[in-house]
């Protein structure tokens, strides 16, 4: 009698013990499901319409598309991204690895040096960008400092040059990343086997050379991420071009993410700002694709 | 790779290794040198001096000005970012807990599709989003912002927890369940203590994501809803009136203040988490 009860009484709860897990999981596969997929299908599906201050359902084809492949202003922010993503990517992972391998040679102050190089990584886009349109401010900025200082000839006016803005984005956005994959490279040199060098050493290869030809090498994995890390950062900068030049002079230092905020949300062209959007998704997909497939495919290799 | 037995000879290669990281460490420094010196100069001070020469008088007017300013955004940007960040490590962990103690028939599949979140550029979600808050009576309010930043910061706290607990032996578990404790039992008794290192970074990384966010703020808030970041920007680029360059300084300090006052504190969890975001699943 007792324990026919008690059965009775367990098997909802065991039951519930059962579902719980799902239960727990349930909402967040419900976000997932429509606040990710649903909504990039729904974005998908606008960029096919003639959207524009409001959402219309009205097929437009490839219209949108083709609007934006004969848009100028794409195109710049489209070369823009390119050039200030290489240079970006480019110098980061130089400066980088420059500093975590000079780190690496038993500093005394050590933890003190790394916590300075890489506090930029603390601070908004939006502050880097404020901080930094103050220093390449042309006249006021480090144009007038370096002339105070004695160097007559010194001009920098890149900041109203539409021809050399972007490389002001840069100078920001590398101040601001390069402390971190820094950290992420210096991370990877404390787990590099020691005897290698030392063998190498006995060897009579200097330590830069054995850096160059056997450390780095063996940081391959560290390099692959912090490329996909910055190529990401890239493609989404969104606030420092927003807080530095709001994509002027002109238009000659927008940004895709840039372009697609301002034609969705202040030009009324919700269709072509859908479209960009795509477009956005399309190169994170063309970067970060291969990449997890190497990984995974790396993993199955262990 | 440090060994305290040997100790370097001080040659010339490496005085020059201490002059380059000296070097660097100060231009790293001079962006944030320049802020607080402008912040306390007057405006006729910036306009005679130049960007690092020392002000004349040290004043607190661009200071106050800025706070006047700012302050109401600052009070919203903490209203959305406690709950916010609250919400996301609380949610993250238990779905780390599932995902990586009580998997289940698509559990697995679930996890990759919620990775992909990482990466998604949120300019393909921007105006649904938009459109799901105006349905929710959510536009320009901080609740929406709340909603907003949860939802997208789920595929990090999710990552960072589920990575974490599979490296827990799963034995420690399997013998609280003999033991007949039951899914939160195990939670709270044993998963939970455990969880101190990994609680703080998640909490430490939304933070930083969510004090910081600049997109979401612009796009789905207006006038008094808006966080510090928008407001900040508002302050910079204004085109009326002449410029005041102590109050824009003052202004990005308050804004960078609290992640850096966090950044200082418990530096140790911030790279943790760069590191631990930025790296595989």
């Amino acid at each position: 009698m007792t324990t026919a009860t008690a059965r009775l009484r367990a098997s909802p709860l065991d039951a519930l013990q059962r579902w719980l897990p799902k239960l727990v999981l349930a909402p967040s596969m419900f976000i997932v499901l429509v606040g990710f997929y649903g909504y990039i299908l729904w974005t998908f599906v606008l960029s096919f319409t003639t959207s524009t201050f409001l959402p219309t359902y009205k097929w437009a084809g490839l219209a949108q598309y083709a609007r934006l492949f004969d848009n100028d202003r794409w195109w710049v922010a489209s070369k823009n991204l390119l050039l200030f993503g290489g240079l970006f990517i480019g110098i980061t992972l130089a400066i980088g690895v420059f500093l975590a391998v000079l780190l690496d040679q038993r500093i005394r102050r050590e933890g003190f040096i790394r916590t300075i190089y890489l506090y930029p990584m603390a601070l908004s886009m939006i502050v880097t960008g404020t901080a930094w349109k103050w220093l390449l401010n042309p006249g006021m900025g480090l144009d007038k400092l370096l002339r105070d200082w004695g160097w007559e000839g010194f001009r920098l006016d890149w900041l109203i040059d539409p021809d050399r803005v972007v490389y002001c984005l840069v100078i920001a956005a590398v101040w601001q990343a390069s402390g971190f994959i820094m950290a992420m490279f210096l991370a990877g040199l404390r787990g590099v086997d020691q005897s290698i060098i030392r063998a190498a050493q006995l060897d009579g290869a200097s330590l830069p050379r054995i850096y160059w030809t056997v450390v780095l090498p063996s940081l391959r994995p560290v390099f692959f991420s912090s490329l996909m890390i910055l190529a990401h950062i890239a493609i989404k900068s969104f606030d420092l071009v927003a807080a530095m030049t709001a994509g002027g002079p002109g238009y000659s230092s927008d940004l895709p993410a840039m372009f697609m905020y301002s034609f969705t949300f202040s030009r009324g062209q919700m269709g072509m700002g859908s479209a960009s959007a795509i477009l956005m998704l399309g190169a994170i997909l063309a970067i970060i694709v291969p990449y997890l497939y190497s990984e995974l495919r790396g993993k199955r290799h262990d | 790779m440090t060994s305290p037995v040997d100790k370097p000879a001080l040659n010339l290669s490496r005085i020059a290794i201490h002059a380059v990281l000296l070097l660097a460490v100060l231009l790293y420094l001079v962006p944030l040198v320049v802020m607080l010196l402008t912040s306390f100069k007057t405006p006729e001070d910036i306009s005679t001096g130049n960007l690092l020469s020392w002000p004349a008088v040290f004043t607190g007017i661009g200071w106050a000005k800025a706070w006047a300013t700012v302050n109401g955004y600052f009070l919203n940007s903490i209203l959305i970012t406690v709950p916010a960040v609250l919400i996301s490590t609380a949610v993250g962990a238990l779905n780390g807990y599932v995902l990586s103690m009580w998997r289940f028939r698509g559990s697995q599949l679930f996890f990759g599709l919620l990775l992909f979140g990482c990466f998604l550029p949120f300019q393909t979600v921007l105006l649904p989003a938009s459109f799901t808050l105006g349905k929710l009576g959510l536009a320009s309010t901080t609740s929406g912002l709340v909603l907003v930043h949860v939802v997208y910061g789920l595929a990090f706290t999710t990552l960072f927890f589920r990575n974490y607990y599979v490296s827990i032996p799963e034995a420690l578990v399997k013998a609280a369940r003999l033991d007949g404790a039951g899914f939160f039992t195990i939670f709270g008794r044993i998963i939970l203590p455990m969880s101190t290192p990994i609680i703080m970074v998640c909490l430490i990384w939304q933070f930083t994501q969510i004090w910081n966010d600049f997109l979401f703020g612009v796009v789905f808030s207006s006038g008094d809803s808006q966080p510090i970041t928008v407001a900040l920007n508002n302050v910079v680029n204004t085109s009326t009136g002449a410029k005041e360059y102590n109050v824009d300084m003052a202004a990005a300090m308050i804004a960078g203040l609290p992640t850096l006052l966090v950044y200082v504190i418990a530096g140790k969890y911030f790279v943790r988490g760069l590191t631990a975001g930025a790296v595989k699943g």
